[in-house]
């Protein structure tokens, strides 16, 4: 069947899961952390029903001081880059278990989660081989808050030029980062692997569909998803979600789906919001000039017309 | 292969027969990324699994780092679990091979020895097993064979005994012991079935029974975690020789912690890991055979270390020869010589420890070299405290 086709139950306003999700309270988080948000809404969107491996980072450092575990779903975590290695190690053993009769006859998901610098920095390996090897049940979750939080905001290869984090220090030498950010979700693609997704917290029923839809589908998915750190950010805590809607609706992360190598656009931004609205209440960005903003403001609207020419290419599914 | 069946011995490579003995433990992942020479064990479970004649997951997986994290899952998933490695690979992993033990997980990981770079070498030493040596596994090493491929059966029985619960290391000498062709007498597969029951545990990711493994541990736990893995690991020691024990009773083949070779009235006993303790063993008889008052002592389990069986195995002896095969750079003696030394100090009869590094990198080690430290141990001075160190053989 093509990916496309597959059917799961919606999520809607009115079929919204109701009662406490699978993330007990009394994490550690920072007030407002965008990650435990999507996190959350992974959670209800899945239920209890899946299995969790975590990277080392925010969301793992927070949630699992011993003897406490926020976790309400078999949860592992072994260290920092292999999340996608071990997440591919459980699909295996339920595999061969379920063939052997050991486990009910029943997809179970595994959901690998890793921050940015675990999935696209020092994960990257581990990832592209449980990508490339198509785990059958394997859900990858990249939690992007743009930088290494859980050591002190340094930069990764998903900060975006500009910022400014401890490792790429804005200075009388420096705009802050001097790179673009690394294209995650077109490496995921390149794999030939039937779902890819974009998503935000501030677009709930969008994110928790497309977590379902990963879970639906057979093979690997992989979604990145856009998760503000008002820590790491130098921003309010309460301006959380409203910078996740201010940064689709300023094009510069946009939200679209990849299904079997065809990208569909979620979210049309014909009339952006001037990028600097985004970029203003973040202090990461307070030492930009009005010519650094417009050059990536440039540079985010060739990005965005690059996903908007993709979709409006058909492929046929290669499966 | 799949006629391997019977008490009659097969000529067969090492290798293959680890391969074939893993296959008659029924194992269920295997996630492996080939190495010289560990690569003829993983390729034959590759066939095997490829043939259906194992019904098992093979995970090709992208490295070594990879591929022990894959078998971390699938332990944890609850399968019965095997991979291995040699050398660089085992570097490339080391940082998950030390965080396995603290989760328990009864992974059997077969590291088929070799030197580590640099410079490149591929050939037979420890000097990757031993820089990982505290990292918490149960360790063996297989001396022949036979032994290789009864531990490959045993070792899950060890690892996943409700007692032990701790990934285990099978050593094999890298090409030395590897890739011969040996005379092997296949257990069973029905006494296997009744020796090596399916593996089941509650200590998995279970959706009706949901946990959490790898928590953070802070200034406040992580002592106490260190010391239980540490005491599990200590504690499966005995555990070990039970299952040796029982082994032997199913098959017959019976294995010890340490192993002696005509220790009794020994002056000098060889202290030797691995597959050199044949030609140490062959070595042994020629002294013996022109009257030099000379022994063997083989370690068979290097973790946890078998210390009452050591003592006690070494007791009466002026003199012990400790071959290392490792260096320990920057300290005058190689890891097994200062264990060894460490262990007799509050000894009231105390022999004198000399330390012999040899056979690094895969240079060969015969009879001569035992003779010759013999020899030196022998011309040593009349203080009984000043053992000798020497890297033998050392080209100028
Ligand atoms: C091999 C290794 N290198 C470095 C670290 C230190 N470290 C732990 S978490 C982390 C950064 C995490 O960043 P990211 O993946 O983006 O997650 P976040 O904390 O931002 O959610 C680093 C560098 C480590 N634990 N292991
Ligand atoms: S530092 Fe950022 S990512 Fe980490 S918990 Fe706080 S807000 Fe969340
Ligand atoms: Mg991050």
């Amino acid at each position: 069947m093509k990916s496309a086709e597959v059917q799961f139950e919606k999520i809607t306003p009115k079929t919204f899961p109701k009662g406490p999700d699978s993330l007990a309270s009394g994490h550690r988080a920072c007030q407002g952390c965008g990650e435990v948000l999507a996190l959350r809404l992974l959670m209800k969107a899945l239920g209890r029903d899946f299995m969790a491996v975590s990277a080392t980072g925010c969301m793992e450092v927070c949630t699992s001081p011993f003897p406490q575990s926020a976790w309400e779903m078999p949860w592992l975590h072994v260290a920092f880059e292999n999340a996608a290695a071990v997440a591919g190690g459980v699909d295996a053993g339920n595999v061969i278990l379920r063939r052997k009769g050991k486990l009910p006859d029943k997809r179970i998901p595994v959901v690998a989660i890793g921050g940015d610098g675990a999935t696209a920095d020092i994960g990257i390996q581990a990832l592209s081989g449980a990508l490339e090897r198509y785990h059958e049940n394997f859900i990858y979750i990249c939690l992007d808050n743009e930088a290494y939080m859980n050591t002190g905001i340094q930069r990764s290869s998903q900060t975006p030029f500009g910022a400014s984090t401890t490792t790429s220090p804005a200075g009388s030498h420096s705009k802050g980062q001097s790179t673009w950010k690394k294209n995650m979700p077109a490496i995921a693609v390149a794999h030939n692997i039937p779902y890819v997704a974009t998503g935000s917290p501030a677009f709930h029923l969008d994110l928790m569909n497309k977590i379902r839809r990963a879970a639906a589908i057979p093979g690997p998915a992989y979604l990145h998803i856009y998760a503000p750190c008002p820590t790491g950010w130098r921003m309010k805590a309460e301006l959380s979600v409203e910078s996740s809607r201010l940064a689709v609706n300023s094009r510069i992360f946009p939200l679209y789906e990849v299904i079997d190598g065809q990208y569909i656009l979620n979210k049309k931004v014909d009339q952006p919001i001037p990028l600097v609205e985004y970029l203003k209440p973040q202090g990461r960005f307070r030492h930009l000039m009005s010519e650094d903003i417009a050059k990536i403001e440039e540079r985010v609207n060739h990005e965005y017309e690059y996903i908007v020419k993709l979709s409006e290419s058909f492929v046929e599914p290669l499966f | 292969m799949s006629s391997i069946n019977s008490t009659k011995p097969v000529g067969i490579e090492v290798s293959l027969a680890i391969a074939e003995a893993v296959k008659l433990a029924e194992v269920e992942v295997v996630a492996a990324y080939p190495i010289t020479p560990q690569t003829h064990i993983v390729e034959h479970l590759s066939d095997l699994v490829a043939n259906g004649e194992l019904n098992a997951e093979y995970v090709p997986v992208e490295s070594e780092h990879s591929a022990l994290s894959a078998c971390i899952g699938s332990s944890a998933a609850g399968a019965r679990t095997f991979t291995s490695t040699s050398s660089q690979g085992l570097m490339l992993m080391a940082e998950i091979v030390f965080i396995a033990p603290m989760l328990r997980m009864p992974i059997v990981m077969a590291v088929a020895n070799r030197a580590i770079s640099g410079p490149l070498n591929i050939w037979n030493d420890h000097s990757d097993v031993m820089s990982i040596r505290d990292c918490g596994w149960i360790q063996i090493f297989a001396e022949t064979g036979q032994e290789a491929t009864d531990l490959s059966i045993i070792a899950f029985r060890i690892a996943e005994d409700k007692n032990v619960m701790m990934p285990l290391i099978l050593n094999l000498d890298g090409f030395t012991l590897s890739h011969f062709i040996e005379p092997i007498i296949f257990p069973e597969a029905d006494k296997v079935k009744k020796f090596l029951p399916p593996y089941e545990t509650s200590h998995k990711l279970d959706l009706n029974n949901p946990l959490s493994f790898g928590l953070l541990g802070g200034p406040e736990v992580y002592t106490e975690a260190r010391r239980d893995t540490d005491l599990a690991l200590l504690n499966s020691r005995s555990h070990v020789q039970r299952i040796f024990d029982e082994f032997a009773g199913a098959f017959g083949r019976q294995y010890r912690l340490v192993e002696t070779y005509k220790t009794e009235g020994a002056e000098t006993i060889i202290v030797t890991i691995g597959s050199i303790s044949e030609t140490a063993m062959s070595a042994v008889d020629e002294m013996r055979a022109v009257g030099e008052k000379v022994g063997l002592i083989h370690i068979r389990l290097w973790r946890p270390f078998p210390v009452v069986e050591f003592r006690a195995a070494v007791a009466g002896a002026k003199n012990l020869a400790v071959v290392d095969r490792h260096i320990s750079m920057g300290f005058p003696e190689g890891p097994v010589g200062t264990e060894v030394r460490a262990l007799m100090y509050h000894e009231k009869e105390r022999p004198r420890i000399s330390n012999y590094v040899l056979g690094l990198g895969g240079r060969d080690v015969t009879r001569n070299h035992f003779k010759y430290i013999v020899e030196q141990v022998k011309s040593l001075g009349a203080d009984k405290r000043q053992g000798g160190y020497e890297m033998v053989g050392v080209l100028e």
